[in-house]
């Protein structure tokens, strides 16, 4: 009785009781904050020791709400430790210090603190800690909300008290949430709305992501701090905190973008333009969250694997991002962080890539990187990494299969093609726009090559990102090189459905051209296609057909799948959240597949008729495998 | 009589704590530390300051034979040290101690082991003091405890 009344009570009354880990080398600091914390009432443990602070957080992630964390600690720097819990289990963290240099203060920031204290600490301080469990936990919620689960990590912790009191927490404001967040769910575009009181997270939507990667362009990737960011992003209601948090992540995949670039880029040389060479770079990283950024060195290697055989390269398949349920990660475009450095694309094969990172909360789109994958085309070579996929993790998955497909492409009636419209249509600067820049000029040959038969314009491939527009744009902005083909891509998309109908188009081909943006990767024809589901309707689909029926199998089978998956529905929750899969842009806001697109699965069919009709694609095409558009996501 | 002494124990205390305050020896937050200690931590100042006293102990003869070394190089040690005697210090509310390690800190950042060794020499004189004085009002408070102690039955 006395047991369950103690519950009862605390259950409606956090932040009381809210689990705080403590962590100070210093032990009359450590005292004095258990004290302060117990007064607060808040549920402590403390220990002196980062190395014992991170073992506990990691045995059970659900055990805490809040770390505090001293910055001088003799065992491992307090920054180090943020990065870890950050990264690792996603808590906020609150850096303490005697030393309030400006520099350190910053240092913490950029780390991912969401806050900073100065010693001595005062009571008063501490009384408001709970708001940034608060706003996590908002986040969170979004995300449940998306991936279909409505269970706070928090509610399925174990204990009791601080447990009950979370879960009733969550469940209040979920309530209170609920109508805003159904309308909301797909939460493709949090640009509507980003944040609001109501709308408890931020999603980093491709748009979202797009502005911030602009916005740390123009301030240059070194001197980008949250404030100037958050200032030049514009975004209501976005705070400082998420961009500061963003950036993080952003920053660590970049890092870790570059060292596959730099793979990329000497396997690129090393294959030569003309064939598949298609190193993607860092859009097979792409995707996945930061938390596969650690497993990216696999994806790396994945996606130089089947850049070798297939030639094509098409899919960034991370396979983190392809985790999701299991479905095949090929064709899985990992949405890494729009990598900022120079997309050049330039070769013949230029990969633009937009990576879509999804991002801590697993779901979301950092950015996207598409790859494109041209001119391997010719080598008819299907995308084919996206059977790479090595470990799929759920994070962010993004499953954006590029498929690039053949330059004939696809006149799939129904087919949200989107995707496809075909690189090569804006490279040739035929009638789409096609501005690519530096990968342009390599599209263009390649596109050509592909064979756009039909005299449509649109060529192959289709740099379906996942929200064409909106990965387009983004891509577009981030890299100049990118962006003329996400314009165009966009554009494509819309004029695709029209020529798709064309039945003698050429079996679409879905453009998943993952344009790396960074890499100068020479791509490969293969075609990465971005699989998701962007349109609620339509899901865009970057089916990665494969025209000729040909190219390498690995291709796009994740398209496939991820097609299948879903139904609709599946893609209409926010891309971002769906485990595993992005979509990115769960609200393809009317960019891409134009409503006569059907299902995925007509798409999917009609494509795959096509391709069977179309026989062997040109010697541009991209020899993408047929897939059913399914893709995505 | 009991009464009377209590009472003038509190006198005594709170005689002691104005000097300290007003000498700039303690700051507010040791007032903080006060309005921790309640029943459920009843010797939580005593307790705190005692490990502080333990702490700081280390550090100042860690300090010490940092600059006595003769090849003495690693300022950045002995920022560290410093660095945690300064958080200590400043959360227990010892302003003046905490004052002479910024400018130790200062003269340490400098590289200048004259103006180092000159502060770590401060900063044990008013170290000493510190504890000399916190121990005075800990006796005081002691004593007003079994005082009052002592009334309480009656």
């Amino acid at each position: 009785m006395t047991v369950e009344r103690v519950i009862s009570e605390t259950k409606d009354q956090f932040p009381i009781g809210m689990r705080v880990l403590a962590v100070d080398d210093d032990p009359t600091c450590l005292l004095l904050l258990e004290t302060l914390l117990r007064r607060c009432q808040y549920n402590v443990t403390t220990t002196s020791q980062a190395i014992t602070a991170l073992k506990l957080l990691r045995e059970n992630k659900n055990k805490f709400d809040l770390v505090i964390s001293d910055v001088h600690m003799p065992d491992m720097d307090g920054f180090k430790l943020l990065e870890l819990v950050g990264l690792e289990m996603d808590l906020p963290v609150i850096m303490l210090s005697a030393n309030g240099d400006t520099k350190l203060v910053m240092k913490g920031i950029t780390h991912g603190a969401c806050d900073y204290l100065l010693k001595p600490l005062r009571i008063e301080e501490l009384q408001n800690i709970w708001q940034h469990v608060v706003r996590r936990k908002k986040f969170d919620r979004k995300d449940r909300y998306n991936s279909g689960s409505q269970d706070k990590p928090h509610t399925e912790a174990a204990g009791i008290g601080n447990v009950d009191q979370n879960r009733k927490f969550n469940k209040k404001r979920k309530d209170q949430n609920e109508d805003e967040d159904e309308d909301h769910d797909e939460n493709g575009h949090d640009n509507e709305d980003p944040l609001t009181q109501k709308k408890p997270r931020v999603v980093w939507s491709v748009e979202l992501h797009r502005k911030f990667v602009l916005a740390v362009n123009q301030l240059g990737i070194d001197k980008a701090v949250p404030k100037k960011i958050l200032e030049l992003m514009n975004v209501e209601k976005l705070t400082r905190e998420n961009v500061a948090s963003h950036l993080q992540k952003f920053r660590l995949y970049l890092k870790r973008l570059s060292c596959v670039a730099t793979q990329q880029a000497n396997m690129a040389a090393a294959l030569g333009s003309v064939d598949s060479t298609y190193s993607r770079m860092g859009s097979l990283n792409g995707l996945e969250n930061f938390h596969t950024l650690a497993g990216s060195d696999q994806l790396h290697n994945a996606a130089f694997r089947s850049f070798p055989p297939s030639g094509v390269l098409g899919i960034l398949n991370t396979p983190a991002g392809l985790g999701m349920h299991g479905l095949p990660s090929p064709g899985m475009i990992q949405l890494s962080h729009v990598q900022n450095s120079g997309s050049t694309c330039n070769d013949q094969s230029k990969l633009q890539s937009f990576v879509i990172s999804g991002n801590h909360n697993a779901n979301i789109l950092q950015g996207m990187q598409m790859s494109l994958e041209l001119d391997q085309l010719q080598n008819n070579k299907g995308v084919s990494h996206i059977g790479e996929q090595p470990t799929a993790n759920n994070t962010t998955v993004f499953p954006v299969s590029v498929s690039l497909i053949d330059a004939r492409i696809t006149g799939c009636s129904n087919n949200p093609l989107i995707g496809i419209k075909s690189k090569s249509l804006m490279l040739e600067g035929s009638s789409q726009q096609a501005t690519l820049h530096a990968s342009a000029s390599n599209l263009r040959d390649s596109v050509s090559a592909m064979g756009y038969q039909n005299g449509n314009n649109l060529s192959d491939f289709t740099s379906v990102a996942p929200a064409p527009n909106q990965l387009w744009d983004s891509k577009a902005d981030l890299q100049g090189q990118a962006c003329p083909i996400s314009c165009n891509a966009g554009q494509i998309i819309r004029s695709a459905p029209q020529e798709l109908n064309d039945p003698r188009k050429d079996a679409p081909y879905q453009l998943n051209v993952l344009c790396s943006i960074n890499s100068s990767i020479p791509v490969n024809g293969a075609m990465v296609q971005l699989g998701q589901c962007l349109d609620r309707n339509n899901p865009i689909l970057c089916r990665n057909m494969d025209l000729d029926s040909i190219g390498p199998p690995n291709f796009v089978d994740p398209l496939s799948i991820k097609h299948g998956e879903g139904d609709n529905s599946a893609l209409e929750s926010s891309a971002i959240e769906k485990d595993g899969y992005l979509i990115v842009q769960p609200r393809p806001q009317g960019s891409y597949i134009p409503d006569n697109i059907g299902s995925l699965e007509d798409l999917a069919n009609a494509m795959m008729r096509r391709e069977q009709d179309k026989g062997k694609p040109a010697n541009g095409d991209f020899g993408c495998n047929a897939y059913s558009l399914r893709t995505c996501i | 009589m009991l009464g009377l002494a209590a009472d003038r124990l509190r006198a005594d205390m709170n005689r002691l704590l104005a000097f300290l305050f007003h000498q700039g020896i303690l700051d507010e937050q040791f007032l903080q530390l006060q309005q921790l200690q309640d029943e459920s931590s009843p010797n939580f100042v005593s307790e705190v300051v005692n490990i502080y006293f333990h702490e700081s102990e280390k550090l100042l003869r860690n300090l010490r034979s940092l600059l006595m070394d003769r090849e003495f190089l690693d300022y950045r040690k002995m920022g560290n040290h410093l660095n945690q005697f300064m958080g200590s210090s400043s959360s227990i509310g010892a302003k003046r101690v905490r004052n002479v390690c910024v400018a130790f800190r200062a003269a340490s950042e400098h590289n200048n082991r004259a103006g180092c060794l000159t502060a770590l020499e401060l900063l044990e004189h008013e170290y000493c003091f510190l504890k000399n004085k916190l121990h005075e009002l800990f006796q005081i408070q002691q004593q007003r405890v079994l005082a009052t102690g002592v009334r309480y039955p009656m």
